[in-house]
Parts: C-alpha cells; structure tokens; sequence
C-alpha cells in the first residue's frame, strides 16, 4: 500500500480545487438579476449554486485537514488574494454572455475530466465528492455547449461575438493543465491534470468545430493562481464577497 | 423561429412545460417559459421546474401546438354533462368486502 498523504500537500491541493469552485460561483452570481433571459438567470444562478456546493465541501476539508482550526468561512472570508490558489480562467470578469459562455465551457469540460479521474482517489472525501460533483459538472459542459453552437453557428454577430470570447479565455487554459507532482505518498490521492489535456481537447475542439467557430492560437499564457499570482480582477472580486463578513465578524442571518 | 439579428424575447417561442413528479404518476402541467429551441426549453424547464428534485421526466411542448376549449363553447362543450347523473357509477352497491375495486 501507498504511504499516508502528507496533510500540508493534501489541504493544499483541497484548496486549489475548492478555490476554482468558490471564485467561479462568485463571478456566476454576478449574473443573477442581469442574464438575458429570466430562464437564463436561474440557469446560471443553479450552476453557481452546484459550484459553491463544491466549494463548500472542498473548503471545509482543506480547513480540518491542515489541522489549525480553520473553517470553510475563514477560508473563504479571511484570506488575502495572494493567498487564494485558484486557477486564473476562474477570476476574469464574466464580459458579456459569449464570454461567460466560453469560460464555462472550458472550464467545465476540464473540470469533468479532473472529477472522474478523482473518483478513483484513496482519499474517500475527495473521491465521494468528485463523485457528486462529476454530474453536475455534465451539465454544466452541457449548458455551455448548447449555448456555444447556438451562438457560434448562429448570426453574424453572435458568431463573432463566441469568437471574441473564447480568443479572451483561450490563455488561461494552459495553466489548467500544469504538472501537479506532489511527491510519491500523494500518488493515488491527488490528479495530476497534465495527462487530462487530450480528452479535454478532444471536447472542447469538437465544439468549437460543430460551431464553426476557430480554435484559438496561443499567443500567451496565463501561470501562477495555484502559487498565489493573480490578476488584477481577484481583488476586487474578494472585496465584494468577503466585505460584509470583515465588517460583522461572525454575522449570521 | 426568428433568425433576425438584435433577437430579443419576443423571438423567442412559449412553451410548456409538463413534469412527472416520480414514477407510476402522469406528467402534470407545472407552467411555461421562452426558449429558442426544444433542446433549450428542455434544459430551461430543468432549471426553473426541477431544481429541488421535484421530478424525473419531463416534457415540454409548444405552447402554439396545444389546441384549448374555448370560453365561448363553455355551454354546448360541458353543460350537458351537469345533470346525466346516471353517468356516475351511483346506482349499486359495492358488496361487502370488495376491498380491491
């Protein structure tokens, strides 16, 4: 058998996940009340929804394995932007719908593929709730896809518009897709989301082609959100959601 | 559907939108919503209808293909029906320990 995790790598890779998870519903929410369609509105609001879920599983297990007493609200609420480990595609602003569109799709395509990968961990929390999480993801890539081929082969304008979006969230997919090499004791506990890459594109490409739309080139790439280097949108992103819970400490309502 | 530029909601078609609560129940009408497609009005109807787990099938239907009674033939279409009272089963007696009827 495998040796024990290490508790430090294992909390931080919980974060990370429960980061992307915890960041992406925030960005989402922002869409309640201003979607284009009211059905749309709940849609988007039933997807934050499942993420923050994630998120708040993700959070809590970080917090009771690193073992300081840290809860799913201290690490949400009581951190620093240069202390969140989130992927960077997660925190850009949610532009128009063709942007958000795009960034959805993206990110729940990787997203399933890393989930059904972790449903074979050792590690039982992370593997019961990849479990859970991997069908709501489905139906997130699936919600993004029906929308991608509307708008990618629909009107002129739309078209271009799904372009514009993903050309904006193409550089942030590299870092998806880093090398994790925790050491040998978190073999079978963590996913390594460099071998995830082909199936991802595999999707992803097979949509934007069904689509008519181009595959990105790469003309830069994002790194840095699981070492703590954000852009600039994070801050202000954690502003908003952690205000209240630094000006009433504890609050509850 | 519209294939104009600049679409808005009003391009969009009504549908409605019916739900099996669980299994061995009929689909019962729960409401309506826009969507630009079946497949759209579909997914839509699982966002808005089912998000508390309130069902296991769905059907959606456009709201255009649904052909209603009128008002106007409320009398000849149900009026005769409120005095043949002879077309309940009233008239026997259910035998004493016919539990299964």
């Amino acid at each position: 058998m495998s040796a024990a995790p290490n508790r430090e790598a294992l909390a931080a890779y919980a974060l990370g996940l429960g980061d992307d998870a915890l960041i992406l519903a925030q960005r989402l929410g922002e869409w309640v009340s201003r979607a284009p369609q009211l059905e749309e509105d709940v849609a988007l609001a039933n997807i934050a929804l499942d993420l923050l879920g994630q998120a708040r599983t993700l959070l809590a297990y970080a917090g009771a394995v690193e073992g300081a007493g840290r809860d799913e609200d201290d690490l949400a609420y009581l951190r620093d932007d240069r202390d969140f480990r989130n992927v960077q595609l997660v925190e850009i602003q949610n532009g128009d719908f063709a942007v958000t569109i795009a960034r959805q799709l993206v990110f729940s395509a990787y997203q399933y593929e890393l989930y059904t990968a972790l449903e074979s961990s050792r590690d039982a929390t992370l593997a019961g709730l990849a479990g859970k999480a991997v069908k709501e993801v489905a139906y997130h890539r699936d919600h993004a896809t029906q929308w991608t081929l509307r708008l990618g082969d629909g009107t002129e304008l739309s078209r271009a518009r799904m372009q514009a979006g993903f050309d904006l969230v193409w550089p942030y997919t590299e870092e998806l897709f880093d090398p994790v090499d925790p050491g040998a004791d978190m073999r079978g506990v963590v996913v390594d989301p460099a071998p995830l890459r082909p199936a991802w594109s595999r999707y992803v490409i097979s949509v934007l082609t069904e689509a008519t739309l181009n595959v990105p080139e790469l003309r830069w790439r994002s790194r840095g959100g699981r070492d703590g280097m954000h852009t600039e949108h994070l801050g202000h992103l954690l502003a908003e959601m952690q205000h209240l819970h630094r000006s009433h400490p504890g609050v509850t309502w | 559907m519209s294939e104009q530029p600049g679409g808005s909601k009003r391009d969009w078609p009504l549908w409605e939108v019916f739900v099996r609560a669980r299994r061995g129940l009929a689909h019962q009408h729960v409401g309506s919503l826009h969507a630009p497609d079946a497949a759209m009005a579909l997914r839509n109807a699982r966002d808005v209808y089912t998000r508390r787990g309130e069902g296991v099938s769905i059907w959606v239907v456009p709201s255009a293909a649904i052909v209603a009674s009128s008002p106007d033939e409320k009398d000849p279409f149900f009026d005769p029906a409120q005095d043949k009272v002879y077309r309940h089963p009233t008239f026997y007696h259910v035998p004493e320990g016919a539990k299964h009827l």
